[in-house]
């Protein structure tokens, strides 16, 4: 038989806001422990919550950006549960009246646009951090996390396979990195995600018995722990067992999901309106304020750039997938570059060499007009395509140092200068290029014969000979039509 | 006169006139707590030297800085969070905890140059109704030492009858300003929700918790409302509304005013003699030139039933945080979940625990829209009849319980009937609107009783101003225990 699977995410994403949610301490990552911390995110007695109105921001522009429906009155309840992370035994979230619900992503499946369905978008604040194994017998609790406002985003249970959910992930990654409502970063915890997974028999309409996988913080381990989990309902299934709605957690040591509770241990978080806090009211002026205040949203952008400047789905795909990235691409294309030529350039040399350092466009150095004026040196002929990865490459290097402050060190990162100073100006003298050629196949008689009698291909050695000897100068249309000449004889 | 016997607004005319001075008025307090205080036991610390020390700086801004309480001791019920000083709200659980922060009424008054002179026994985080429920100790009724002083506000209203302070802040949930105050002959006043900043009591139910004054008499209670109301950004239910100045209205003409009569409030089970001094009232009121309209709260009946769940429901969920992970009492188990039931089987008193019990019973999965749910909908009903009824009447009249102070440990087997004492009042609670209880009386075994006035939605105004009407055609509230 065969299966499909059935599954729905709920994200944590950590706002971007200095302070927290509910006070005003610092959310800075990374400091000593309990440094950032006040009487109201310790939950000492009396002290209330004030709600931080960026984060009613941040979490309005998210369902605006996902096409949520934006609730006119909201309201936080208490989540109850008990642990030593939870400093008031309750986690304010919210419940029945989430502020933003019914919305929709699209992600992009073997070429079709698929909508993933948002169920809902709410606030609540993050607990403190328990840590083990430094001392025998203690356990200490960190609470600089505790009262850090996040955002959960809960889909529909619309999508079908691994691969479908990175490709959402990646996108909710990607709206909220373009609001900067988000850093998106996995690694920090700043996003994480819990799947809700089931399997049915292809066809079927029924849901199966579900179970939620939690602790899934990579893209990578977004598909492993789905993966993973699905083929174990499979196997279940097939060997006439019956699927257990439980929680598992994903272990990435040791690539598998385990049991963590059943159903019977399942917390009741005996939810209530949170009666410290008023309801939320929005009016209405106020989100057709910030709906005109978002950004370019990256589907909007990446159709336009499709359409402005004739780019194939996939490129437009890539460039739309960061703001930065998106609007690095825009200046050169603006500054006169060929769009189809930058797309080619940022996502080909400059990708590899920011990858190599695992640098973020932000954090290029190179400006876009550095790349349009190598592109006129390409187009006059000065250069050949093949110098110009060179010339491309030294530039890169240069404006690093710029950028580092190590400028006495080198005289110029400007293309040009770079052509001149390393003598990389193409050689379009035909008479010049003749010479050489004349060289190559007086030494090689041998594949001079070959090719001759019909071996065609080896034109690509004569070529090379000739770049080796003009250490890539020449320029390649005249080596090519002299070669094609002088061979034919 | 001795001084502790002062009222803040007499106090403060001597102080200014220099005829006293703070030493001199804090003195007077200090021996008066010496000579009653072990038998009434209103207190959980007392401050003395801290007040005397106070005494001092505050002597040299009389007359030369503002501050409507300069020099005035006053006692701060235990659930409210005084900074750097043992707040304990009467809970073993809190036995030790000392606030890094002042709650916002307590800033208030200190700008105002007051003088803390203790922190006032309650029941435990404020749930009981004859302070019977502190964790530390009984407080005796300074009418008759062998009754109640009422609850949970016990500690603060036996103070003032007492004469242990000139005037004190309470907290009321569902009476627990009121009824101790008509248990002890005082006046009390529950603002309207929202009137004052929460910020720092302690909370047991965060939606009905509202903090007051206790006083000697009702222009002090107007006193103590100019300085406590308004808005405050660290407690985003306090409302921002201007605050009128309470003492303005205190001697205006009550002529035409209607008052309402609920029929629902007497009703069988009310005591004989509460009934003919609140009646007695009511018709001092009428020859004052004030108009009884009798009407009718229909769903009454209900009020109860509603509170204890919405009380409990909220309390089951603020009480979490006493974990003996971070402050106060902690019991060492073999593991984590031995700690926590061990550090709340020995912080927490026997109707605490009842409480937390029915609250989390009641916000449980499958009962929570049979009972939470419900509740809030019965709850809706009380406000809807409050309003209806006050578009007819300016304010209502009620009495503040069914019956006087009762005997210590008439009631501590029968969670029920102590319960039932707070019938009256609990109402107020739930609709949000404010209301004062003063004394209209004696039994014949000479033991205070109170009336309740109850007001509109932000209009404390009407019901300071019957009851400044009424006091000052009456000497009850002059009257003091003999001790």
């Amino acid at each position: 038989m065969k299966y499909e699977a059935v599954i729905g995410l709920e994200v944590h994403a950590q706002m971007l806001t200095e302070t927290k949610i509910f006070c005003g301490c610092s959310t800075k990552f990374g400091s000593e422990p309990n440094t950032q911390t006040c009487p109201v995110c310790i939950g000492m007695p009396g002290v209330l919550p004030v709600l931080n109105q960026k984060a009613l921001k941040f979490a309005i522009k998210t369902g605006l950006a996902m096409n949520c429906k934006i609730s006119p009155y909201s309201r936080f309840a208490r989540k109850n549960y008990f642990y030593p992370d939870l400093p008031k035994g309750y986690q304010i979230s919210q419940y029945e009246l989430p502020i933003c619900e019914h919305g929709c992503i699209e992600i992009v499946v073997d070429g079709e646009i698929k909508k993933i369905g948002i169920t809902r978008v709410h606030m609540e604040e993050d607990a403190g951090k328990n840590i083990h194994g430094e001392e025998e017998k203690h356990s200490f609790v960190d609470l600089n996390r505790a009262g850090v406002p996040l955002m959960e985003i809960v889909s529909e249970p619309d999508i079908r396979s691994s691969g479908e959910a990175v490709e959402y992930m990646k996108k909710v990654r990607t709206i909220l990195r373009y609001l900067g409502v988000c850093d998106g970063n996995m690694e920090q915890g700043s996003l994480r995600c819990d799947a809700n997974v089931s399997v049915r028999p292809t066809g079927q309409k029924e849901y199966g018995t579900r179970t939620e996988v939690k602790n899934i913080n990579s893209f990578r381990f977004v598909e492993k722990a789905l993966d993973y989990e699905i083929r174990r309902q499979i196997k279940v299934l097939e060997d006439g067992g019956k699927i257990v709605q439980e929680t598992r957690l994903w272990d990435s040591t040791r690539d598998m999901t385990e049991s963590m509770r059943g159903k019977e241990e399942a917390h009741d978080y005996r939810y209530f309106p949170e009666p410290d806090l008023v309801p939320i009211i929005v009016e209405h002026k106020w989100i057709g304020e910030i709906k005109k205040s978002l950004p370019e949203l990256p589907d909007i952008k990446r159709d336009r750039f499709v359409s402005e400047y004739a780019l194939p789905d996939h490129d437009a795909d890539f460039l739309a997938s960061e703001k930065p990235l998106a609007a690095w691409f825009e200046e050169a294309v603006k500054l006169g570059g060929q769009p189809k030529i930058v797309a080619n350039w940022v996502q080909g040399d400059l990708m590899r060499l920011l990858n190599e350092e695992s640098k973020s466009i932000e954090e290029c150095p190179l400006k876009p007009e550095q790349l349009v004026d190598m592109l006129t040196l390409i187009e006059n002929g000065t250069i050949s395509g093949k110098i110009a990865k060179t010339v491309f490459e030294e530039m890169y290097k240069r404006s690093k140092k710029i950028v580092t402050f190590q400028p006495s060190e080198i005289s110029t990162s400007s293309s040009g200068e770079i052509v001149k100073e390393m003598g990389l100006t193409q050689i379009s003298d035909k008479s010049e290029i003749e010479k050489v050629v004349d060289e190559v196949i007086a030494k090689h008689p041998k594949e001079v014969e070959r090719f001759r009698s019909g071996e065609e291909k080896l034109i690509g050695f004569f070529v090379g000979q000739v770049m080796k000897l003009t250490k890539g100068k020449a320029n390649p249309q005249i080596v090519n039509e002299l070669l094609k000449k002088k061979l034919s004889f | 006169m001795e001084l502790f016997s002062l009222t803040i607004s007499e106090a403060r005319d001597l102080l200014d006139r220099k005829k006293i001075s703070v030493k001199d008025l804090v003195r007077s307090i200090c021996e008066r707590i010496d000579a009653v205080e072990d038998r009434v036991k209103a207190f959980i610390t007392v401050k003395e030297d801290h007040a005397l020390k106070t005494a001092e700086e505050v002597q040299g801004k009389i007359g030369k800085e503002p501050g409507s309480l300069l020099g005035i001791p006053l006692a701060i019920k235990d659930n409210i969070c005084t900074k750097d000083i043992l707040t304990t709200c009467s809970s073993k659980i809190l036995f030790n905890f000392i606030p890094p922060y002042e709650s916002t009424v307590t800033s208030r008054l200190m700008e105002q140059g007051y003088i803390l002179i203790g922190k006032a026994n309650m029941d435990e985080f404020a749930m009981g109704s004859s302070t019977e429920n502190s964790g530390f100790h009984v407080t005796r009724n300074p009418w008759d030492l062998e009754s109640a002083p009422g609850g949970s506000s016990g500690g603060p209203a036996a103070a003032v009858a007492a004469d242990e302070c000139i005037a004190a802040l309470g907290s009321d949930t569902g009476g627990s300003i009121r009824q101790p105050a008509a248990f002890c002959g005082v006046t009390g006043l529950k603002p309207t929700y929202g009137r004052i900043s929460r910020y720092g009591l302690v909370a047991f139910a965060s939606s009905l918790d509202q903090i007051g004054p206790i006083t000697k008499d009702v222009r002090d209670s107007a006193i103590l409302m100019n300085i406590i109301s308004g808005h405050d950004p660290l407690d985003s239910t306090s409302v921002p509304l201007p605050v009128p100045d309470f003492t303005a209205v205190l001697g205006q003409d009550i002529k035409g005013l209607k008052i309402g009569v609920p029929k629902e409030y007497f009703i069988e089970g009310i005591d004989r003699e509460v009934e003919v001094l609140v009646k007695d009232a009511i018709k001092r009121l009428e020859l004052l030139g004030a108009i009884p309209v009798e009407v009718s709260l229909p769903h009454t009946g209900y009020a109860i039933a509603a509170y204890y769940i919405i009380a409990t429901s909220e309390a089951s969920s603020n009480l979490a945080r006493y974990d003996g992970m971070k402050y106060g009492l902690r019991t060492e188990g073999k593991d984590l979940i031995d700690t926590y039931m061990k550090t709340r089987a020995n912080g927490f008193g026997a109707e605490v625990k009842r409480r937390i019990m029915l609250g989390t019973y009641a916000l449980s999965a499958g009962y929570y829209e049979a009972y939470y749910k419900k509740a809030q909908q019965v709850r809706t009903l009380i406000k809807q009849d409050f309003e209806k009824v006050f578009k007819e009447v300016d304010v209502f009249i009620t009495p503040t319980s069914p019956t006087p102070a009762f005997k210590l440990g008439e009631k501590t087997e029968d969670p029920l009937q102590m319960y039932l004492s707070d019938i009256f009042t609990i109402s107020v609670n739930l609709a949000g609107v404010p209301g004062i209880s003063i004394p209209c009386g004696f039994t014949t075994n000479n033991m205070p009783v109170g009336m309740q006035i109850i007001g509109k939605h932000f209009d404390e105004e009407s019901i300071l101003k019957v009851a400044f009407a009424y006091e000052q055609s009456t000497e009850w509230h002059k009257r003091r225990p003999n001790l």
